[in-house]
Protein backbone atom coordinates (compact mmCIF):
# COMPACT_ATOMS: atom_id res chain seq x y z
CA UNK A 1 0.00 0.00 0.00
CA UNK A 2 1.20 3.28 -0.49
CA UNK A 3 0.00 6.62 0.23
CA UNK A 4 -1.29 9.81 -1.86
CA UNK A 5 -1.73 13.49 -1.11
CA UNK A 6 -4.85 14.64 -3.33
CA UNK A 7 -3.92 18.57 -3.70
CA UNK A 8 -6.98 21.38 -4.71
CA UNK A 9 -5.82 24.50 -5.40
CA UNK A 10 -7.75 27.91 -5.10
CA UNK A 11 -5.45 29.08 -7.60
CA UNK A 12 -1.96 27.96 -9.50
CA UNK A 13 -3.36 25.00 -11.25
CA UNK A 14 -4.19 25.26 -14.92
CA UNK A 15 -7.56 26.45 -15.72
CA UNK A 16 -10.61 23.94 -15.03
CA UNK A 17 -12.31 22.86 -18.34
CA UNK A 18 -15.64 23.77 -16.39
CA UNK A 19 -13.89 27.09 -14.90
CA UNK A 20 -17.11 29.01 -13.67
CA UNK A 21 -17.13 30.41 -10.44
CA UNK A 22 -19.01 28.36 -7.75
CA UNK A 23 -21.52 31.43 -6.72
CA UNK A 24 -22.16 31.21 -10.31
CA UNK A 25 -23.81 28.06 -10.67
CA UNK A 26 -27.52 27.09 -9.19
CA UNK A 27 -27.70 26.02 -5.78
CA UNK A 28 -28.99 22.47 -6.73
CA UNK A 29 -25.63 22.24 -8.81
CA UNK A 30 -23.77 23.19 -5.56
CA UNK A 31 -25.70 20.62 -3.80
CA UNK A 32 -24.89 17.73 -6.51
CA UNK A 33 -21.33 18.87 -6.34
CA UNK A 34 -20.72 18.16 -2.29
CA UNK A 35 -22.79 15.01 -2.61
CA UNK A 36 -20.34 13.88 -5.88
CA UNK A 37 -17.63 14.99 -2.92
CA UNK A 38 -19.40 13.20 -0.02
CA UNK A 39 -20.13 9.98 -2.18
CA UNK A 40 -16.51 9.67 -3.27
CA UNK A 41 -14.62 10.10 0.36
CA UNK A 42 -17.26 7.48 1.59
CA UNK A 43 -16.69 5.07 -1.20
CA UNK A 44 -13.25 5.38 -0.62
CA UNK A 45 -13.63 4.87 3.09
CA UNK A 46 -15.71 1.73 2.16
CA UNK A 47 -13.27 0.16 -0.20
CA UNK A 48 -10.36 1.17 3.16
CA UNK A 49 -8.52 3.36 1.02
CA UNK A 50 -9.74 6.47 2.18
CA UNK A 51 -7.16 8.28 5.22
CA UNK A 52 -7.58 11.85 5.37
CA UNK A 53 -9.43 15.10 3.92
CA UNK A 54 -9.57 18.36 4.83
CA UNK A 55 -10.43 22.07 3.53
CA UNK A 56 -8.42 25.06 4.01
CA UNK A 57 -9.51 28.68 4.65
CA UNK A 58 -8.56 31.05 1.89
CA UNK A 59 -6.48 33.34 3.86
CA UNK A 60 -3.14 32.48 5.49
CA UNK A 61 0.49 34.29 6.58
CA UNK A 62 3.85 33.85 5.94
CA UNK A 63 5.95 33.35 9.04
CA UNK A 64 9.46 33.32 10.00
CA UNK A 65 11.92 33.16 13.09
CA UNK A 66 13.69 36.57 13.29
CA UNK A 67 16.34 35.78 16.17
CA UNK A 68 16.84 34.85 19.29
CA UNK A 69 14.46 36.94 21.80
CA UNK A 70 12.24 38.39 18.80
CA UNK A 71 8.93 37.59 17.71
CA UNK A 72 9.03 35.88 14.25
CA UNK A 73 8.52 38.00 11.18
CA UNK A 74 4.95 37.95 9.66
CA UNK A 75 4.11 38.65 5.84
CA UNK A 76 0.25 38.09 5.12
CA UNK A 77 -2.13 37.92 3.76
CA UNK A 78 -0.77 35.86 0.84
CA UNK A 79 -0.04 37.76 -2.06
CA UNK A 80 -1.90 37.10 -5.03
CA UNK A 81 0.80 35.02 -7.12
CA UNK A 82 1.48 32.47 -4.68
CA UNK A 83 -0.21 28.78 -5.33
CA UNK A 84 -3.09 28.10 -3.19
CA UNK A 85 -4.07 25.06 -1.53
CA UNK A 86 -7.93 24.87 -1.11
CA UNK A 87 -7.64 21.53 0.77
CA UNK A 88 -6.59 17.55 0.30
CA UNK A 89 -7.60 14.07 0.36
CA UNK A 90 -4.97 11.62 1.74
CA UNK A 91 -5.41 8.52 0.04
CA UNK A 92 -4.27 5.04 0.85
CA UNK A 93 -3.97 2.58 -2.42
CA UNK A 94 -2.11 -0.55 -3.82
CA UNK A 95 -0.65 1.30 -6.87
CA UNK A 96 -0.10 4.65 -8.84
CA UNK A 97 -2.26 3.82 -11.42
CA UNK A 98 -5.46 3.69 -9.12
CA UNK A 99 -4.03 7.11 -7.65
CA UNK A 100 -4.30 8.38 -10.83
CA UNK A 101 -7.72 6.63 -11.53
CA UNK A 102 -9.22 8.09 -8.52
CA UNK A 103 -7.51 11.06 -8.57
CA UNK A 104 -9.23 11.43 -12.22
CA UNK A 105 -12.51 10.16 -10.60
CA UNK A 106 -12.53 13.41 -7.99
CA UNK A 107 -11.39 15.55 -10.87
CA UNK A 108 -14.93 15.01 -12.47
CA UNK A 109 -17.13 16.37 -9.89
CA UNK A 110 -20.09 18.38 -11.18
CA UNK A 111 -19.73 21.57 -11.45
CA UNK A 112 -21.98 24.60 -13.79
CA UNK A 113 -24.46 22.60 -15.98
CA UNK A 114 -24.19 19.88 -14.48
CA UNK A 115 -20.85 19.01 -16.20
CA UNK A 116 -18.10 17.80 -15.01
CA UNK A 117 -15.34 20.82 -13.94
CA UNK A 118 -12.25 18.58 -15.32
CA UNK A 119 -10.56 20.60 -12.42
CA UNK A 120 -6.45 19.67 -12.29
CA UNK A 121 -5.70 18.11 -8.85
CA UNK A 122 -1.94 17.46 -7.84
CA UNK A 123 -1.14 13.77 -7.00
CA UNK A 124 2.07 13.37 -4.62
CA UNK A 125 3.15 10.80 -3.28
CA UNK A 126 4.05 10.31 0.41
CA UNK A 127 7.36 9.35 1.29
CA UNK A 128 7.40 6.19 3.71
CA UNK A 129 9.23 4.35 6.17
CA UNK A 130 12.30 2.04 4.77
CA UNK A 131 11.44 -1.09 4.20
CA UNK A 132 12.39 -3.85 6.53
CA UNK A 133 13.16 -6.39 4.42
CA UNK A 134 16.09 -4.90 2.35
CA UNK A 135 17.86 -7.90 0.13
CA UNK B 1 -28.20 -12.48 25.56
CA UNK B 2 -25.94 -10.47 27.99
CA UNK B 3 -27.05 -7.22 28.71
CA UNK B 4 -25.27 -4.15 28.16
CA UNK B 5 -23.41 -1.98 30.86
CA UNK B 6 -25.64 1.24 31.38
CA UNK B 7 -22.71 3.63 30.15
CA UNK B 8 -24.81 6.71 31.54
CA UNK B 9 -25.43 5.37 35.02
CA UNK B 10 -21.72 4.20 34.51
CA UNK B 11 -20.53 7.71 34.17
CA UNK B 12 -22.76 9.29 36.22
CA UNK B 13 -21.11 7.24 39.43
CA UNK B 14 -17.87 8.73 37.82
CA UNK B 15 -17.40 12.40 39.89
CA UNK B 16 -18.37 10.95 43.04
CA UNK B 17 -16.17 8.09 43.16
CA UNK B 18 -13.18 10.00 42.34
CA UNK B 19 -14.56 12.69 44.94
CA UNK B 20 -14.60 9.59 47.68
CA UNK B 21 -10.70 8.54 46.80
CA UNK B 22 -9.19 11.92 47.00
CA UNK B 23 -11.32 12.29 50.44
CA UNK B 24 -9.85 9.40 51.52
CA UNK B 25 -6.22 10.77 50.83
CA UNK B 26 -5.62 9.50 47.25
CA UNK B 27 -4.11 12.30 44.90
CA UNK B 28 -6.08 13.18 42.22
CA UNK B 29 -3.82 12.09 39.37
CA UNK B 30 -3.60 8.47 40.58
CA UNK B 31 -7.53 8.43 41.59
CA UNK B 32 -8.32 9.67 38.62
CA UNK B 33 -6.47 6.79 36.83
CA UNK B 34 -7.44 4.60 39.23
CA UNK B 35 -11.44 5.34 38.61
CA UNK B 36 -10.47 5.23 35.03
CA UNK B 37 -9.49 1.11 35.32
CA UNK B 38 -12.41 0.57 37.58
CA UNK B 39 -14.67 1.72 35.16
CA UNK B 40 -13.26 -0.19 32.24
CA UNK B 41 -13.45 -3.04 34.49
CA UNK B 42 -16.54 -2.39 35.01
CA UNK B 43 -17.67 -2.49 31.45
CA UNK B 44 -15.83 -5.71 31.36
CA UNK B 45 -17.46 -7.50 34.61
CA UNK B 46 -20.75 -6.08 34.66
CA UNK B 47 -22.94 -7.66 31.53
CA UNK B 48 -22.15 -11.38 33.54
CA UNK B 49 -22.30 -9.86 36.82
CA UNK B 50 -24.44 -7.17 37.86
CA UNK B 51 -23.09 -5.42 40.93
CA UNK B 52 -25.70 -5.14 43.92
CA UNK B 53 -24.29 -1.41 44.43
CA UNK B 54 -22.41 -0.24 41.49
CA UNK B 55 -21.13 2.63 43.07
CA UNK B 56 -19.75 0.79 46.16
CA UNK B 57 -18.67 -1.78 43.74
CA UNK B 58 -16.96 1.13 41.95
CA UNK B 59 -15.24 2.40 44.88
CA UNK B 60 -13.80 -1.11 45.81
CA UNK B 61 -12.31 -1.28 42.64
CA UNK B 62 -10.97 1.77 42.30
CA UNK B 63 -9.44 2.40 45.45
CA UNK B 64 -8.07 -1.40 45.04
CA UNK B 65 -6.27 -0.41 41.55
CA UNK B 66 -4.85 2.85 43.64
CA UNK B 67 -3.69 0.88 46.41
CA UNK B 68 -1.84 -1.73 43.74
CA UNK B 69 -0.34 1.16 41.93
CA UNK B 70 0.51 3.29 44.61
CA UNK B 71 2.39 0.43 46.35
CA UNK B 72 4.19 -0.21 43.29
CA UNK B 73 5.47 3.06 43.76
CA UNK B 74 5.96 3.00 47.66
CA UNK B 75 7.94 -0.09 47.26
CA UNK B 76 10.55 2.01 45.34
CA UNK B 77 10.40 4.98 47.17
CA UNK B 78 9.74 3.37 50.55
CA UNK B 79 6.73 5.31 51.27
CA UNK B 80 4.26 3.19 52.76
CA UNK B 81 2.58 4.81 55.52
CA UNK B 82 -0.74 6.45 53.20
CA UNK B 83 -1.37 2.45 51.99
CA UNK B 84 -1.25 0.72 55.48
CA UNK B 85 -4.77 0.27 55.60
CA UNK B 86 -8.30 0.67 53.83
CA UNK B 87 -10.25 3.38 55.70
CA UNK B 88 -14.00 2.62 56.45
CA UNK B 89 -16.35 3.72 53.82
CA UNK B 90 -18.71 6.15 55.96
CA UNK B 91 -20.90 8.38 54.77
CA UNK B 92 -19.40 10.29 51.39
CA UNK B 93 -20.23 14.13 50.85
CA UNK B 94 -21.53 12.69 47.43
CA UNK B 95 -22.44 16.26 46.07
CA UNK B 96 -19.53 18.79 47.21
CA UNK B 97 -17.07 16.28 45.94
CA UNK B 98 -18.69 16.63 42.26
CA UNK B 99 -18.90 20.17 42.86
CA UNK B 100 -14.88 20.11 43.77
CA UNK B 101 -14.04 17.84 40.86
CA UNK B 102 -15.66 20.20 37.84
CA UNK B 103 -13.80 23.54 39.82
CA UNK B 104 -10.63 21.31 39.69
CA UNK B 105 -10.96 19.93 35.91
CA UNK B 106 -11.59 23.82 35.36
CA UNK B 107 -9.02 25.30 37.01
CA UNK B 108 -8.19 28.94 35.94
CA UNK B 109 -4.46 27.57 35.78
CA UNK B 110 -5.84 25.15 32.69
CA UNK B 111 -6.19 26.31 29.40
CA UNK B 112 -9.64 25.89 27.70
CA UNK B 113 -8.47 22.72 25.95
CA UNK B 114 -6.78 21.18 28.65
CA UNK B 115 -9.67 21.95 31.02
CA UNK B 116 -12.09 20.85 28.75
CA UNK B 117 -10.45 17.16 27.90
CA UNK B 118 -9.87 17.23 31.81
CA UNK B 119 -13.40 17.77 32.91
CA UNK B 120 -14.75 15.20 29.90
CA UNK B 121 -12.35 12.37 31.61
CA UNK B 122 -12.66 13.22 35.27
CA UNK B 123 -16.40 14.22 35.70
CA UNK B 124 -17.63 12.79 32.73
CA UNK B 125 -15.76 9.72 32.88
CA UNK B 126 -14.75 8.99 28.95
CA UNK B 127 -12.45 7.59 27.56
CA UNK B 128 -9.07 9.24 26.33
CA UNK B 129 -9.92 7.17 22.71
CA UNK B 130 -13.56 8.91 23.28
CA UNK B 131 -12.36 12.39 23.95
CA UNK B 132 -9.72 11.91 21.19
CA UNK B 133 -12.18 10.71 18.86
CA UNK B 134 -14.59 13.64 19.17
CA UNK B 135 -11.93 16.57 19.18
CA UNK B 136 -9.99 14.67 16.07
CA UNK B 137 -6.78 14.47 17.35
CA UNK B 138 -4.67 11.38 18.03
CA UNK B 139 -5.31 9.05 21.37
CA UNK B 140 -1.40 9.83 22.20
CA UNK B 141 -1.76 13.62 21.68
CA UNK B 142 -5.22 13.63 24.05
CA UNK B 143 -3.62 11.36 26.71
CA UNK B 144 -0.67 13.65 26.93
CA UNK B 145 -2.74 16.85 27.09
CA UNK B 146 -4.76 15.34 30.17
CA UNK B 147 -1.53 13.87 32.04
CA UNK B 148 0.15 17.51 31.72
CA UNK B 149 -3.44 18.81 33.25
CA UNK B 150 -3.73 16.89 35.76
CA UNK B 151 0.35 18.23 36.40
CA UNK B 152 -0.65 21.40 36.07
CA UNK B 153 -3.14 21.08 38.96
CA UNK B 154 -1.61 18.28 41.29
CA UNK B 155 -1.01 21.31 43.75
CA UNK B 156 -4.38 22.69 43.88
CA UNK B 157 -6.29 22.17 47.19
CA UNK B 158 -9.13 19.83 46.87
CA UNK B 159 -11.16 21.84 49.13
CA UNK B 160 -10.82 24.83 47.84
CA UNK B 161 -14.19 26.14 46.38
CA UNK B 162 -13.51 27.37 42.81
CA UNK B 163 -15.21 29.99 40.29
CA UNK B 164 -18.48 28.66 39.10
CA UNK B 165 -17.59 30.68 36.02
CA UNK B 166 -14.56 28.70 34.80
CA UNK B 167 -16.54 25.97 35.14
CA UNK B 168 -19.38 27.17 32.87
CA UNK B 169 -17.46 28.46 30.42
CA UNK B 170 -15.76 24.86 29.81
CA UNK B 171 -19.01 23.01 29.35
CA UNK B 172 -20.28 26.20 27.10
CA UNK B 173 -17.41 25.23 25.03
CA UNK B 174 -17.90 21.40 24.92
CA UNK B 175 -21.73 22.26 24.34
CA UNK B 176 -20.34 24.30 21.13
CA UNK B 177 -18.27 21.79 19.78
CA UNK B 178 -21.54 19.87 18.79
CA UNK B 179 -20.74 16.20 17.88
CA UNK B 180 -17.83 14.17 15.83
CA UNK B 181 -17.36 10.82 16.01
CA UNK B 182 -19.51 8.13 18.60
CA UNK B 183 -19.78 10.86 21.24
CA UNK B 184 -22.25 13.33 21.73
CA UNK B 185 -20.55 15.99 23.27
CA UNK B 186 -23.65 18.53 23.09
CA UNK B 187 -25.73 15.53 24.90
CA UNK B 188 -22.72 15.29 27.11
CA UNK B 189 -22.39 18.67 28.14
CA UNK B 190 -26.20 18.94 29.18
CA UNK B 191 -25.60 15.99 31.29
CA UNK B 192 -22.77 17.37 33.38
CA UNK B 193 -24.39 20.81 33.13
CA UNK B 194 -27.65 19.17 34.82
CA UNK B 195 -25.22 17.61 37.30
CA UNK B 196 -23.71 20.46 38.39
CA UNK B 197 -27.17 22.62 38.68
CA UNK B 198 -27.79 19.75 41.06
CA UNK B 199 -24.76 20.11 43.04
CA UNK B 200 -25.03 23.91 43.08
CA UNK B 201 -27.82 26.17 43.27
CA UNK B 202 -26.98 29.07 40.69
CA UNK B 203 -29.18 31.02 38.65
CA UNK B 204 -26.02 31.00 36.20
CA UNK B 205 -26.05 27.58 35.57
CA UNK B 206 -29.40 27.55 35.43
CA UNK B 207 -29.22 29.84 32.83
CA UNK B 208 -26.84 27.87 30.93
CA UNK B 209 -28.79 24.40 31.27
CA UNK B 210 -31.75 26.05 29.82
CA UNK B 211 -29.69 28.14 26.93
CA UNK B 212 -28.43 24.28 26.02
CA UNK B 213 -31.70 22.90 26.36
CA UNK B 214 -33.48 25.40 23.77
CA UNK B 215 -30.92 24.89 21.28
CA UNK B 216 -30.66 21.64 21.70
CA UNK B 217 -34.11 21.33 20.86
CA UNK B 218 -33.66 22.56 17.44
CA UNK B 219 -30.68 20.18 16.85
CA UNK B 220 -32.52 17.74 13.90
CA UNK B 221 -33.77 20.47 12.58
CA UNK B 222 -30.19 22.43 12.02
CA UNK B 223 -29.16 20.22 8.97
CA UNK B 224 -30.27 18.94 6.42
CA UNK B 225 -30.02 15.38 5.36
CA UNK B 226 -27.56 16.17 3.09
CA UNK B 227 -25.23 17.78 5.96
CA UNK B 228 -26.94 21.42 4.91
CA UNK B 229 -27.70 23.96 7.14
CA UNK B 230 -30.78 24.97 7.67
CA UNK B 231 -31.48 28.76 8.79
CA UNK B 232 -33.90 29.28 11.76
CA UNK B 233 -36.50 30.87 9.47
CA UNK B 234 -36.87 27.70 7.61
CA UNK B 235 -36.57 25.05 10.02
CA UNK B 236 -39.91 22.54 10.61
CA UNK B 237 -40.46 23.58 14.19
CA UNK B 238 -43.15 20.78 14.66
CA UNK B 239 -39.68 18.74 14.67
CA UNK B 240 -38.41 20.81 17.44
CA UNK B 241 -38.02 18.74 20.80
CA UNK B 242 -40.88 20.35 22.50
CA UNK B 243 -39.66 18.29 26.11
CA UNK B 244 -36.72 20.37 25.99
CA UNK B 245 -37.91 23.49 25.32
CA UNK B 246 -40.24 23.20 28.10
CA UNK B 247 -37.93 22.32 30.36
CA UNK B 248 -35.62 24.87 28.63
CA UNK B 249 -38.37 27.35 29.37
CA UNK B 250 -39.26 26.35 33.05
CA UNK B 251 -35.82 26.27 34.20
CA UNK B 252 -35.07 29.89 32.71
CA UNK B 253 -38.06 30.92 34.62
CA UNK B 254 -37.12 30.03 37.45
CA UNK B 255 -33.32 31.54 36.97
CA UNK B 256 -35.02 35.36 35.83
CA UNK B 257 -37.40 35.33 39.04
CA UNK B 258 -34.19 35.38 40.90
CA UNK B 259 -33.48 38.71 39.44
CA UNK B 260 -29.67 38.08 38.79
CA UNK B 261 -29.37 38.18 35.46
CA UNK B 262 -26.76 37.46 33.25
CA UNK B 263 -25.34 36.26 29.61
CA UNK B 264 -26.45 33.10 29.94
CA UNK B 265 -30.12 34.24 31.01
CA UNK B 266 -30.71 36.95 28.30
CA UNK B 267 -29.17 34.68 25.51
CA UNK B 268 -31.47 31.32 26.76
CA UNK B 269 -34.63 34.61 27.16
CA UNK B 270 -33.56 35.08 23.08
CA UNK B 271 -34.03 31.16 22.33
CA UNK B 272 -36.79 31.02 24.40
CA UNK B 273 -38.65 33.61 22.29
CA UNK B 274 -37.55 31.81 19.28
CA UNK B 275 -38.45 28.53 20.83
CA UNK B 276 -42.23 30.26 21.55
CA UNK B 277 -43.10 31.38 17.66
CA UNK B 278 -44.89 28.80 16.10
CA UNK B 279 -43.60 30.36 12.54
CA UNK B 280 -40.98 32.15 11.77
CA UNK B 281 -43.38 35.16 10.85
CA UNK B 282 -44.99 35.52 14.16
CA UNK B 283 -41.69 36.00 16.28
CA UNK B 284 -41.44 38.55 18.64
CA UNK B 285 -38.72 40.41 17.76
CA UNK B 286 -39.35 43.65 19.33
CA UNK B 287 -38.54 41.50 22.83
CA UNK B 288 -35.76 40.03 21.04
CA UNK B 289 -34.24 42.97 20.67
CA UNK B 290 -35.15 44.74 24.18
CA UNK B 291 -32.89 41.17 25.02
CA UNK B 292 -30.45 41.88 22.99
CA UNK B 293 -30.04 45.27 24.73
CA UNK B 294 -29.87 43.99 28.37
CA UNK B 295 -27.14 41.30 26.79
CA UNK B 296 -24.69 44.61 25.32
CA UNK B 297 -25.26 46.40 28.64
CA UNK B 298 -23.97 42.80 30.24
CA UNK B 299 -20.74 42.03 27.74
CA UNK B 300 -18.91 44.00 25.37
CA UNK B 301 -19.18 41.57 22.52
CA UNK B 302 -19.08 42.53 19.49
CA UNK B 303 -21.08 38.92 18.25
CA UNK B 304 -23.73 40.64 20.29
CA UNK B 305 -23.84 44.22 18.25
CA UNK B 306 -24.19 42.26 15.47
CA UNK B 307 -26.99 40.23 16.19
CA UNK B 308 -28.45 42.87 17.77
CA UNK B 309 -28.92 44.28 13.65
CA UNK B 310 -30.29 41.24 12.11
CA UNK B 311 -32.94 41.54 15.12
CA UNK B 312 -33.23 44.80 14.69
CA UNK B 313 -34.28 44.16 10.53
CA UNK B 314 -36.61 41.93 11.55
CA UNK B 315 -38.33 44.89 14.01
CA UNK B 316 -38.29 47.60 12.31
CA UNK B 317 -36.73 46.72 8.96
CA UNK B 318 -33.76 45.96 7.07
CA UNK B 319 -32.81 49.80 6.94
CA UNK B 320 -32.92 49.95 10.86
CA UNK B 321 -30.47 46.84 10.86
CA UNK B 322 -28.25 48.28 7.91
CA UNK B 323 -28.11 51.30 10.27
CA UNK B 324 -27.53 49.20 13.37
CA UNK B 325 -24.60 47.37 11.17
CA UNK B 326 -23.07 50.35 10.05
CA UNK B 327 -21.81 51.10 13.51
CA UNK B 328 -20.26 47.86 13.86
CA UNK B 329 -16.62 47.08 12.73
CA UNK B 330 -16.82 45.29 9.28
CA UNK B 331 -13.84 43.17 9.84
CA UNK B 332 -16.09 41.24 12.64
CA UNK B 333 -16.61 37.62 11.77
CA UNK B 334 -19.90 37.02 9.92
CA UNK B 335 -20.23 40.90 9.60
CA UNK B 336 -20.55 40.19 5.87
CA UNK B 337 -22.95 37.44 6.19
CA UNK B 338 -25.24 39.87 8.02
CA UNK B 339 -25.02 42.46 5.45
CA UNK B 340 -25.80 40.42 2.56
CA UNK B 341 -28.75 39.37 4.66
CA UNK B 342 -30.45 42.83 5.18
CA UNK B 343 -29.39 43.97 1.89
CA UNK B 344 -31.64 40.74 0.71
CA UNK B 345 -34.74 41.92 2.71
CA UNK B 346 -34.05 45.62 1.43
CA UNK B 347 -34.30 44.11 -2.13
CA UNK B 348 -31.03 45.20 -3.16
CA UNK B 349 -30.06 41.47 -4.60
CA UNK B 350 -26.78 42.45 -6.67
CA UNK B 351 -25.23 43.95 -3.52
CA UNK B 352 -26.41 40.72 -1.33
CA UNK B 353 -25.14 38.26 -3.64
CA UNK B 354 -21.46 39.99 -3.67
CA UNK B 355 -21.79 40.35 0.05
CA UNK B 356 -22.99 36.69 0.31
CA UNK B 357 -19.73 35.70 -1.89
CA UNK B 358 -17.51 37.69 0.33
CA UNK B 359 -19.04 36.01 3.63
CA UNK B 360 -18.64 32.17 2.40
CA UNK B 361 -14.99 33.19 1.34
CA UNK B 362 -14.15 34.41 4.80
CA UNK B 363 -16.61 31.89 6.66
CA UNK B 364 -15.45 30.15 9.97
CA UNK B 365 -16.24 26.32 8.75
CA UNK B 366 -17.06 24.36 5.74
CA UNK B 367 -21.14 24.42 6.66
CA UNK B 368 -21.48 27.66 6.52
CA UNK B 369 -19.36 28.80 3.32
CA UNK B 370 -21.10 26.36 1.65
CA UNK B 371 -24.38 27.75 2.86
CA UNK B 372 -23.23 31.58 2.22
CA UNK B 373 -22.02 29.80 -1.36
CA UNK B 374 -25.58 28.43 -1.74
CA UNK B 375 -27.09 31.75 -0.85
CA UNK B 376 -25.19 34.11 -3.64
CA UNK B 377 -25.52 31.27 -6.09
CA UNK B 378 -29.73 31.73 -5.40
CA UNK B 379 -29.43 35.49 -5.78
CA UNK B 380 -27.28 35.42 -8.70
CA UNK B 381 -29.63 32.92 -10.60
CA UNK B 382 -32.84 34.46 -9.79
CA UNK B 383 -31.36 38.01 -11.12
CA UNK B 384 -30.19 36.01 -14.50
CA UNK B 385 -33.18 34.87 -15.33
Amino acid sequence: MAKYLLLKHYRGAPASANDVPMDKWTPEEISAHMQYMNDFAARLTETGEFVDGQALAPEGTWVRYDGAGRPPVTDGPFAETKDLIAGWMVIDVDSYSRAVELAGELSAAPGAGGRPIHEWLELRPFLGGPPCITE
Amino acid sequence: MIPEVDELLLRSLTPSVLGILVRRGADFAAAEDAVQDALVEAVRVWPADPPRDPKGWLVTVAWRRFLDATRADAARRRREDLVEEEPAPGPAPAVDDTLQLYFLCAHPSLTPSSAVALTLRAVGGLTTRQIAQAYLVPEATMAQRISRAKRTVCGVRFDQPGDVATVLRVLYLVFNEGYSGDVDLAAEAIRLTRQLAAAIDHPEVAGLLALMLLHHARRATRTAPDGSLVPLAEQDRGRWDTKSITEGVEILQAALARDRLDEFQAQAAIAALHADAPTAEETDWVQIVEWYDELARLTDSPVVQLNRAVAVGEADGPRAGLAALAALDDSLPRHAAVAAYLHERDGDLATAARLYAEAARKAPNLAERDHLTRQAARLNARRCR
